[in-house]
């Protein structure tokens, strides 16, 4: 076991699947001398040259493109977006050609794509920096969305995502890349939980708190205070990180709900038509009669990503989360 | 001064030009260094950048494939009227860009094209029912890319040109540049190439110039083949570009040339030069192919509510057909009997690619649910369970389209 942050279990998870595979190209903006804005890549551009660690031109479009060309062609990129909101520039080529490439070829292509996205909010940034577009990407077919949530998961799950021959949405919530963990860089990636399994991370009786990316630090933090005596609290809540969102691991979900009997549902992207509603739907249908409350929904508001001064009104935070909880608890 | 549809005359807003300008005169003006190898009347014409290997075999094979691709083109546009194809996008006017760009190829070099390139296709051995199943709605583009090197059709304009480049990238980094005709290194035209086709309108969109700044930065091998028919729909040239095209290029750092679309050995010519420089390692190269859509933008369209008759009639004493018959006939490079036999070849295609389309059956509706992902999909596997469940509660013949 070593310590590392998430953004350093990330690049060790990269590194090796550089050592690994000679296909495995990383392309974006910054990502070579200067290791990404973040640090992801730091010192691979060093270690395995230019011809695999490229600086791209500015264009966001022109990244993902040339990354279809390169997979067409036998490689596996991994592109790096620089910031959550400079993704949309590019969702053309990612909706309308990488998405579709396999079915529209009748499976003759396929494109072993990763596009690594920082996403979320919580740093204090100034606007297009804090947003987390995963619902556009879950709602196109043919991507797979992931989300991890600590450092051991980021080692682990940014090499399946680049083993996958279909193209992956990478999210990695910006705000804990610093936060440490234990991560187990000898492990066998084989035996490893599946990238398209959600994961108890808090076992719990009364209520099943389903969350993914930053806010399951939060949502671990929250159930731990719950537990706690006072005043609406001593409740037992189990923790759910979903960590893939396209598919949905929904037999995780619906077993924790069945055992719970209550739902709650959590992320920073705007509560309306978001992964939450999804969730909420196929919670409402399949676990009806094991449901003493509705599934209520706790995320950002139906707004654009505030300035940030107001950002911890926009953010589910402990609290919120908490409230949340509470209300399920009055039907 | 603008008339509205209603007759109305209103008046320009002082900032937009009225009137073209001398630069959009330029960009449409087809006398600025337009490389001609055979004029529209069929003379033979040299130029010193552009030697032409052709034997006499050479060129009557061009024009039987001018002939057939055309006559593949006319068979669509009657099988759309007779509802038999949604829609077509015909190439009526551009064979000789697509055919003489495409027998220029290597078979190593990869094409990536709109969705316009029929002729492109003939030349990559793409049968054209393939074609014509995209069109009937039957699939999205049945045929293999790898084994024909001829990637799927694009249809989002100019996005194609980003993947082209990608590509070459990939060409670059498998050492698969500069080599000699044994694949061996050290230059020669034994490396691959990647040629990319599109219209004058996408070089308005991002991806386009996008492109050629990636190709320009990485020196990627790709040549970008831009058929300017003059129209994107309805917008003439000029919506789109105040300097020709080909000019584009030089601001992003490599050649670009202008070709006389029409004249088929021309567009052979100048595609062959740009490829093999291209395999060298000499970077990227724009062909501003400078043709005329002779027809409708699509089967959809109506060209009769946005330009005059008398274009097309101009257009029309530059036939990119006619003008290699009449070299052919009166260099006594083709007879009679040659041109007969194309004649009736090209009346078995259209028979046979009207009698495939016809019988083309449509796809099981579980088709639906195939090849979405690599992986087994939870989600999708219950929907398609879910969708079969339910058509199984119909008796054969009845209810749900089976």
């Amino acid at each position: 076991m070593t310590t590392l942050t998430l953004s350093k279990a990330l690049n060790e998870g990269l590194r090796k699947a550089l050592e690994d595979d000679p296909k495995v190209l990383i392309m974006g903006e910054d990502v070579g001398k200067l290791g990404g804005v973040f640090r992801v890549t730091d010192g691979l551009q060093k270690d395995f040259g230019e011809a695999r660690l490229i600086d791209t031109p500015l264009a966001e479009s022109g990244i993902i493109g040339t990354a279809i060309g390169l997979a067409l062609r036998g490689y596996r990129p991994v592109c790096e977006i620089q910031f959550d909101g400079f993704v949309f520039p590019a969702v053309d080529q990612i909706v309308s050609q990488l998405a579709k490439m396999r079915y529209r070829s009748l499976g003759k292509l396929s494109l072993p794509v990763v596009i690594r996205i920082p996403c979320g909010g919580g740093i204090g940034a100034v606007e297009h920096h804090s947003e987390s577009p995963e619902a556009v990407f879950a709602h196109t077919a043919g991507l797979r969305v992931v989300a991890c949530a600590d450092a051991a998961d980021a080692f682990t799950m940014i090499r399946q995502a680049i083993r996958s021959d279909d193209p992956v949405i990478f999210f990695e919530p910006k705000r804990r890349y610093w936060d440490k963990g234990e991560v187990d860089t000898a492990a066998d990636l084989a035996s490893a939980l599946p990238m398209d399994r959600a994961r108890v991370v808090l076992e719990g009786t009364d209520v099943t708190l389903l969350t993914y990316g930053p806010l399951v630090r939060t949502s671990l933090e929250a159930a731990l205070a719950a537990r706690e005596d006072g005043p609406g609290n001593g409740r037992s809540i189990e923790v759910v990180d979903l960590r893939s969102l396209s598919p949905l691991d929904t037999e995780t979900i619906f077993a924790s709900v069945r055992r719970t009997g209550r739902c709650v549902v959590a992320h920073e992207a705007p509560v309306y038509a978001g992964l939450g509603a999804e969730i909420a739907a196929r919670v409402t249908e399949a676990c009806f009669y094991h449901l003493e409350a509705p599934v209520l929904r706790v995320g950002g508001f139906a707004t654009p990503y505030p300035p940030s001064r107001l950002e911890e009104h926009y953010l589910p935070d402990l609290d919120r989360i908490l409230d949340a909880v509470d209300r399920t608890f009055g039907y | 001064m603008t008339v509205e549809p209603g007759g109305a005359t209103t008046a320009a807003p002082a900032s937009q030009p009225s009137q073209p300008t001398q630069l959009t005169q330029q960009a449409a003006d087809p006398s600025s260094e337009l490389i001609q190898l055979l004029t529209p009347e069929g003379e033979r014409i040299d130029h010193p950048d552009y030697p032409v290997d052709l034997t006499a075999a050479d060129i009557r094979d061009l024009y039987r494939d001018l002939v057939l691709v055309r006559r593949i083109d006319t068979e669509a546009i009657a099988l759309q009227r007779q509802g038999e194809l949604g829609i077509w996008a015909s190439l009526l006017g551009q064979e000789a860009a697509q055919i003489g760009s495409g027998r220029a190829l290597s078979p190593q070099d990869m094409v990536f094209p709109t969705y316009r390139e029929h002729g492109v296709a003939w030349c990559r051995g793409i049968d054209p029912v393939k074609l014509l199943e995209l069109y009937r709605g039957v699939s999205h583009g049945g045929w293999a890319p790898e084994e024909h090197k001829f990637h799927l059709y694009t249809i989002v304009i100019g996005a194609q040109t980003l993947h082209a480049t990608g590509y070459a990238m990939g060409i670059q980094r498998d050492g698969a540049v500069g080599l000699d005709d044994e694949g061996r290194e050290g230059g020669g035209g034994g490396g691959e190439a990647v040629i990319v086709y599109f219209g004058d309108g996408a070089t308005s969109q991002g991806d386009v110039n996008e492109s050629f700044v990636w190709a320009s930065v990485f020196n990627a091998p790709v040549v970008f083949f831009c058929q300017n028919n003059q129209w994107a729909i309805s917008e003439p040239l000029e919506k789109q570009s105040r300097i020709p095209l080909y000019q584009r290029a030089r601001g992003f750092g490599f050649p670009g040339l202008r070709v006389d679309g029409n004249d088929v050995l021309a567009c052979y010519a100048v595609t062959k030069k740009a490829l093999a420089a291209a395999r060298e390692g000499q970077g990227p190269t724009l062909i501003e192919a400078f043709t005329y859509r002779m027809g409708a933008h699509t089967t959809t369209d109506d060209p009769t509510r946005y330009r005059l008759a008398a274009e097309l009639e101009m257009w029309k004493l530059k036939d990119p057909i006619e003008r290699v018959r009449v070299y052919l006939a009166r260099t006594g490079q083709a007879d009679p009997d040659f041109f007969a036999a194309i004649d009736e070849e090209a009346k078995k295609v259209g028979a046979g690619v009207r009698e495939a389309c016809r019988t083309m059956p449509d796809p099981p509706p579980l088709a639906i649910f195939d090849n979405v992902y690599t992986q087994p999909n939870a989600i999708l596997q219950a929907e398609r369970d879910q969708y079969a469940a339910y058509l199984d509660t119909f008796e054969a013949g009845e209810g749900a389209p089976r």
